[in-house]
């Protein structure tokens, strides 16, 4: 880490920065006003699809940067999961320098817009802002800012291509293309290896394709950074299951050294409650895929979905914010959230559960079901939900709700989404017997090179930490590829 | 990306297609399915692999038209591609020597049954089959069942084949005449229903093998959940092959009838498209 701080610090003592810094007095900087993202009217936006952030204008962008102070110690950095050179890149913005911004971003962080719009910054670097920390006012707009100077890269149209090493023709296999994949993908082709991402599902993307709705995410923006990374060489399968349509001993004998898995946390949860298999309940997996993956909501598809009048999603994560939004899209008059325990405890982004508020969402928290009952035709219509209170906090750290006896009630619903939770892919694990695994399903790595029980295979996001985050998916694909470089070339070197 | 290579019409509804797909005929097993989408506006659906040649690199899938994904691959050609086909996908059947086996296959049920039977027959099980259908028309395969069974029983609804009588009846018989150790049933869900309710009188071990809605036919969805003693399995990783005593076909079919207004619309909207 000491060298990590000396860079840092040697960066900061740059003349361009050591100047920009004089030109503003610090409390000039703090008076200034934390930037409000221009978005799109809730009234309008909860009947379409298009993104509810419309993203700052330049102007907007700059004005922010300026109240950045460009910290001595940036504790900034400390909350960001890869340790993006934070003040650097505000302070690229503050001299508009907008390209070179991108290029600070893409030190650490393979897909900066991507991140930009879904990491839980009040969480992570916008917690240990200066500002939030010290000074009690709001931080800077760091999520903001980054998303910014991402688009900025990709609408000047002069995105680059990221260098790669000579190719060594080396061939190495990456399963799961979702945010850990993708970052490992995009290292192990710069460092130089023949790289194949293997994909179960048609498109490729994980869950930013199949579950984070277009509201949010665009799907286009995962799109191009495929297309760059095709261009890098790497070579894209999808509809091509690992440990089904060939096992990796086949993989193997076709020449693939090593392999990074990178195969998400697929598996939904139920809640096993009586009435839960009637039809127009589904898991938030399935109501977001058949919408998101199968473009049921149109016309032109195939796929069919259910989606009714009065909607409930069970859940307070970023799932159940996403199936809830969507199903006020899809013409839900009431679409409701119920989560057993309070707002503060919700998991979900803080931005999201503002923007559902707006959009006319209703919640029902300190609430649970407990039973759902059909019509005669097998399609639910009502449920059973129970009041909740606060007891002592659980393990988990948030106080556990606790079932109030007798205070049961009966609401009309005619679709349920279930957004309970997720555990991890079972595929791989039971494809590869000799793969460690914990209790709960994930794969054991070392911390360090994120290598697993069997050495050539690498693993890292979601299959390795349950349900997590995009950053830290693509923290561990990064990590992981530095580890399989580092494997592969003592292998060579051994021989 | 595959290519069809061959088509055959077993009936006015039933096709058969052999699709080129060299990876999956490699590793494939009896019991194992498939995901195809037929292009990009298309849905994905689950279809049993009735057979496979490794040497070729080919798999064949028999079709019956039910709604309008199953009618568009049916009307597919020689040549044409689908966009996506995933596999191969589920547990694959058990198979061991236990004795006698009775295979009930009925409509196209018979045709996921047709390599069942084969690995029954190689593992040296007595195997009898019963092809039921509501008529003759509707009988399919039985030359490829002949090879591999040792009696072949064939029941129509109508009688304009084989016996008269419904698939239980057929099972009856042989039940009663000899020693069955295991019995398959393989079809439309209110003909396995009967077909678990009839073994289970004798205490017979019975597997079926479900064919619930699917989306992703890898775990991640749960469209294709179904309770089985009593817990809830997802049929595409658990099965789809179960204990059929165990199974709750009353929720299976409950279940799959879920979008049949949309398919209904949905299917007369496709036929207009097929008319103009
Ligand atoms: C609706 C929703 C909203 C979310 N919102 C946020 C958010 O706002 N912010 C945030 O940080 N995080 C969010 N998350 C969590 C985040 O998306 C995940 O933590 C992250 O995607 C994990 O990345 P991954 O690469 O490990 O796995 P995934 O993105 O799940 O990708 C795994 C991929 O591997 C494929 N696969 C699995 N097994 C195989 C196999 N054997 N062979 C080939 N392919 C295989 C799967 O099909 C899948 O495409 C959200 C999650 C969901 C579901
Ligand atoms: S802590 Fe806040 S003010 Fe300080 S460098 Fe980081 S973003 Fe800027
Ligand atoms: S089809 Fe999605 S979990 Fe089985």
């Amino acid at each position: 880490m000491e060298n990590i701080a000396e860079y840092l610090k040697a960066e900061r003592s740059q003349e361009w920065r050591a100047e920009l810094r004089k030109r503003m007095k610090a409390k000039e900087r703090t008076s200034l006003e934390r930037i409000k993202m221009p978005e799109e009217d809730p009234d309008v936006r909860n009947k379409n699809s298009v993104e509810v952030n419309r993203g700052l204008f330049p102007e907007m962008a700059i004005a922010e940067s300026h109240r950045c102070l460009d910290c001595p110690d940036p504790t900034c950095i400390t909350g960001c999961p890869v340790g993006i050179n934070i003040p650097k890149f505000i302070k690229q913005i503050e001299v508009e320098d907008f390209a070179g911004a991108a290029i600070t971003l893409k030190e650490t962080n393979a897909l900066p817009a991507v991140c930009g719009r879904v990491c839980p910054q009040e969480k992570q670097c916008e917690l240990n802002c200066f500002y939030t920390q010290k000074l009690n006012k709001p931080p800077i707009a760091i999520g903001y800012l980054e998303r910014f100077a991402a688009d900025w890269e990709r609408n000047s149209g002069q995105m680059s291509i990221p260098k790669t090493e000579k190719k060594n023709k080396i061939k190495v296999g990456v399963v799961g293309s979702g945010p850990a994949g993708l970052a490992a993908a995009g290292d192990l082709a710069k460092y130089g290896y023949d790289v194949t991402v293997f994909e179960a599902l048609h498109e490729v993307g994980g869950v930013l394709k199949y579950g984070i709705p277009e509201f949010r995410l665009p799907n286009e923006l995962v799109d191009v950074e495929i297309e760059t990374m095709r261009k890098m060489g790497i070579k894209f399968r999808t509809d091509f299951i690992v440990g089904k349509t060939a096992s990796f001993d086949d993989l193997k004998e076709e020449g693939f050294k090593a392999f990074f898995v990178g195969s998400g946390a697929g598996l939904p949860r139920f809640m096993n409650i009586p009435g839960e298999n009637l039809n127009g309940i589904f898991s938030s997996n399935e109501y977001l895929t058949r919408i998101n993956l199968m473009h049921a909501a149109s016309e032109e598809y195939d796929t069919p979905v259910i989606s009714g009048k009065n909607v409930a999603v069970i859940g307070g994560g970023n799932t159940a914010m996403d199936s809830v939004r969507t199903a006020k899209r899809l013409g839900a008059e009431k679409a409701m959230i119920i989560y057993r325990r309070s707002e503060v405890e919700m998991p979900a982004r803080v931005e999201e559960i503002k923007h559902a508020k707006e959009e006319g969402i209703i919640f029902m928290n300190l609430h649970n079901p407990l039973e759902y009952y059909g019509d005669e035709n097998g399609r639910v219509k009502q449920a059973k939900i129970q009041k909740m209170e606060l007891g002592e906090p659980d393990a988990s750290g948030r106080r556990r709700p606790i079932p109030i006896e007798g205070s049961e009630f009966i609401i009309d619903v005619d679709t349920v989404v279930v957004s309970v939770g997720v555990s991890p892919n079972p595929l791989i694990p039971q494809a590869l017997k000799d793969l460690k695994v914990t209790d709960w399903g994930t794969i054991v790595v070392d911390p360090d090179t994120m290598q697993s029980s069997v050495p050539e295979i690498f693993a890292g996001g979601d299959i390795v930490r349950g349900g997590a985050t995009v950053i830290l998916a693509m923290g561990d694909g990064r990590k992981a590829a530095a580890g399989m470089h580092k494997y592969i070339q003592e292998k060579i070197k051994a021989n | 990306m595959s290519k069809i290579l061959e088509k055959e019409f077993f009936s006015k509804n039933v096709v058969k297609l052999v699709l080129e797909a060299p990876e999956i005929a490699k590793t494939r097993k009896p019991g194992h399915f498939v995901i195809i989408r037929i292009d990009e506006k298309g849905e994905r659906i689950p279809l049993t692999i009735s057979s496979a040649d490794e040497k070729k690199g080919t798999i064949t899938l028999v079709i019956q038209k039910v709604g309008v994904t199953s009618a568009k691959l049916c009307n597919m050609n020689v040549g044409d591609v689908i966009m996506d086909v995933v596999g191969p996908l589920g547990t694959a059947t058990h198979i061991e020597k236990v004795g006698t086996v009775l295979c009930a296959g009925g409509g196209v049920g018979v045709a996921p049954m047709l390599p069942i039977v084969e690995g029954l027959k190689k593992a040296g099980n007595r195997v009898i089959t019963i092809l039921a259908a509501r008529s003759k028309d509707l009988i399919i395969l039985e030359d490829q069942m002949r090879e591999y069974s040792d009696e072949v029983i064939v029941m129509t609804d109508d009688g304009s084949y084989g016996k008269k009588g419904l698939v239980t009846a057929g099972m009856e018989e042989v039940i009663n005449r000899e020693k069955v150790d295991l019995c398959f049933v393989i079809g439309p869900a209110i003909m396995m229903k009967f077909g678990a309710l009839t073994t289970k009188k004798y205490n017979i071990p019975t597997v079926a093998s479900l064919n619930t809605i699917m989306v992703d036919g890898t775990g991640m969805c749960g469209a294709c959940r179904v309770h089985i003693g009593g817990k809830t399995r997802f049929v595409c990783v658990d099965g789809p092959e179960f204990d059929a005593h165990q199974v709750d076909f009353d929720e299976m079919m409950t279940r799959l009838g879920a979008y049949k207004d949309q398919e209904y619309e949905a299917y007369q909207k496709y036929l207009q498209t097929v008319e103009a």
